[in-house]
């Protein structure tokens, strides 16, 4: 579904990407895993054109991505949860939702998906007139992941979900995820908490400085020496 | 003592009149300020624009009135759209003082604009509507259409800014800019939409400050300051602020100049301004 080739992006001189390659097929979920400062937002930020590609090339069923505005690639079936949520705090949790299904082609199914985002989250539900600042952590993952759904998307990134939360809501959240994945949507999710993220997805990328070190299934990468010495602690 | 309350109770209400007016001529500067961070120093010779507009399509080519109007409000509109694109768009991230200077020298533009076009003339509609009486008082009709017509312009904006997609996305990008693309939003297009939902607001001004007043170059200035001050009473970018700002200042120059003479009226509606920026300087209801 998503292809990556040869990607290098970076932040006016600095590069933060050096000719990374991945692939997520169709109903799959896969993340990218890696310590701080690896590039991991950057990549996502690469995929959904918030930042220019230095070179390579992002396709998406086929279709290159290239020369498309930031603002069209939801149009394209990619929609991304933003790290820290990045709710609009002053707008109540329904008006978020709405924010989500800005595109015409998603107004129209506005009711529908509401009501599905509502029986996913039914805390949703019960907050929809609160402001969307208001709400705590755990709610405002919630809500974030309701909005990209709102636009229907046939991938969904998820950028850092469990960043800046208290430990006990981070389980909840990576319970969320596992959802999400068995709604049958496919997922990209990038991660600094990996051994929670494994037990989630089918496979996953490890990224290190700028460039793929290694990848495979996630039970694999979870039993292998390299991720547990380094990663992992043990 | 009773007549002496009457006319009181005249001042507070042509205070709320004239309170109702202010309002409406804020709310555009304060839109767009609030979504685009670009304060249009030159917003009342925006108003201005529309004022000789209604007067060119009714007076010079024999418009009627209300459709002259209904013009001058879509020609502002227009305006707005175009200010955006060709004067705000090139200094939207330069530094605040570049931003004031080009919008401050606008003003000078169109002041000399209209002056080129019109002369220094003062020019009225030759439009005359007739007092209306209410017991020993008596209020001036056009102040009364142009308090109606204020605040349907007021609650028309607030139902377009909470109902549709457009107005929640203009809510929204006023509070995270960066991450609209990823709601599939042009940033650059709710701009030009704020920006001609400003100007449509001005138009919508003028076309009451036009009933009331005559029409010169500098007439800007009689009220582009107070319109200024008050978006800063109430909280610049806060529109409800704003409101509430309007009524106050409103009600200082009216029944302040009612127990003055009425250029008092302005001098404490200031001083009160002043003394508001000491103890809350982001505004009475800013601060966000």
């Amino acid at each position: 579904m998503l292809a990556v080739r040869n990607l290098s992006a970076g932040y006016g001189s600095f590069q933060a990407l050096f000719g990374v390659s991945l692939e997520v097929n169709a109903g799959e979920s896969v993340a990218v895993i890696g310590p701080n400062g690896a590039g991991k937002s950057t990549l996502l930020r690469a995929i959904s054109k918030l930042i220019e590609l230095k070179d390579g090339e992002v396709t998406m069923e086929g279709r290159s991505l290239k020369g498309v505005p930031a603002h069209e690639v939801i149009a394209h079936g990619i929609s991304q949860v933003p790290e820290n949520r990045r709710l609009f705090a002053r707008l109540t949790v329904e008006e978020n939702l709405k924010m989500g299904a800005f595109l015409p082609a998603a107004r129209a199914k506005y009711h529908q998906r509401l009501a599905f985002v509502y029986s996913l989250f039914p805390r949703l539900q019960e907050r929809r007139a609160q402001l969307a600042g208001t709400l705590s952590g755990g709610e405002q993952q919630m809500c974030a992941i309701g909005r990209a759904l709102m636009s229907g998307p046939k991938l969904l990134l998820l950028d850092e979900p469990s960043a800046g939360l208290a430990p006990v809501i981070v389980q909840s959240i990576f319970e969320l995820v596992r959802r999400i994945c068995h709604e049958g949507y496919t997922v990209l999710i990038v991660e600094q908490n990996i051994r929670q993220v494994l037990k989630v997805v089918d496979r996953a990328y490890l990224l290190e400085t700028g460039r793929i070190k290694t990848s495979g299934a996630a039970a694999e990468l979870l039993a292998s020496d390299a991720i547990r010495r380094t990663y992992l602690g043990l | 003592m009773e007549v002496f309350d009457i006319f009181l109770l005249e001042a507070v209400v042509n205070g709320i009149l004239l309170g109702g007016l202010l309002a409406l001529l804020s709310l555009g500067l304060n839109l767009i300020f609030g979504v685009i961070d670009v304060v249009w120093i030159c917003y009342a010779e925006v108003i201005m624009i529309g004022m000789y507009a209604v007067y060119a399509l009714h007076v010079q080519l024999g418009w009627p009135l209300v459709a002259a109007m209904a013009a001058g409000v879509a020609m502002v509109a227009a305006f707005g759209a175009l200010m955006h694109q060709f004067v705000i768009r090139p200094v939207l991230s330069a530094e605040p003082i570049n931003q004031l200077l080009v919008t401050g020298g606008m003003l000078f533009f169109l002041q000399a604009a209209a002056t080129l076009a019109f002369g220094i003339e003062f020019k009225n509609l030759g439009v005359k509507l007739p007092p209306i009486a209410l017991g020993e008082m008596s209020f001036s009709l056009p102040r009364i259409i142009a308090f109606v017509v204020a605040l349907a312009g007021v609650a028309a904006t607030y139902l377009f800014l909470t109902r549709s997609y457009l107005g929640t996305a203009i809510r929204a990008i006023s509070q995270d800019r960066q991450i609209m693309p990823l709601m599939g939003v042009d940033a650059n297009r709710i701009f030009v939409v704020t920006s001609a939902l400003g100007g449509a607001l001005a138009g919508l001004g003028a076309c009451l400050l036009v009933l009331q007043y005559d029409i010169h170059p500098a007439i800007g200035l009689s009220f582009g300051p107070i319109t200024f001050l008050i978006c800063v009473l109430g909280g610049l970018g806060n529109m409800l602020g704003g409101l509430v700002a309007a009524f106050i200042f409103a009600q200082f120059i009216s029944v302040g100049g009612f127990f003055f003479h009425i250029e008092w009226g302005y001098v404490i509606a200031f001083a009160f301004f002043i003394v508001v920026m000491f103890w809350r300087p982001q505004g009475i209801l800013g601060g966000k």
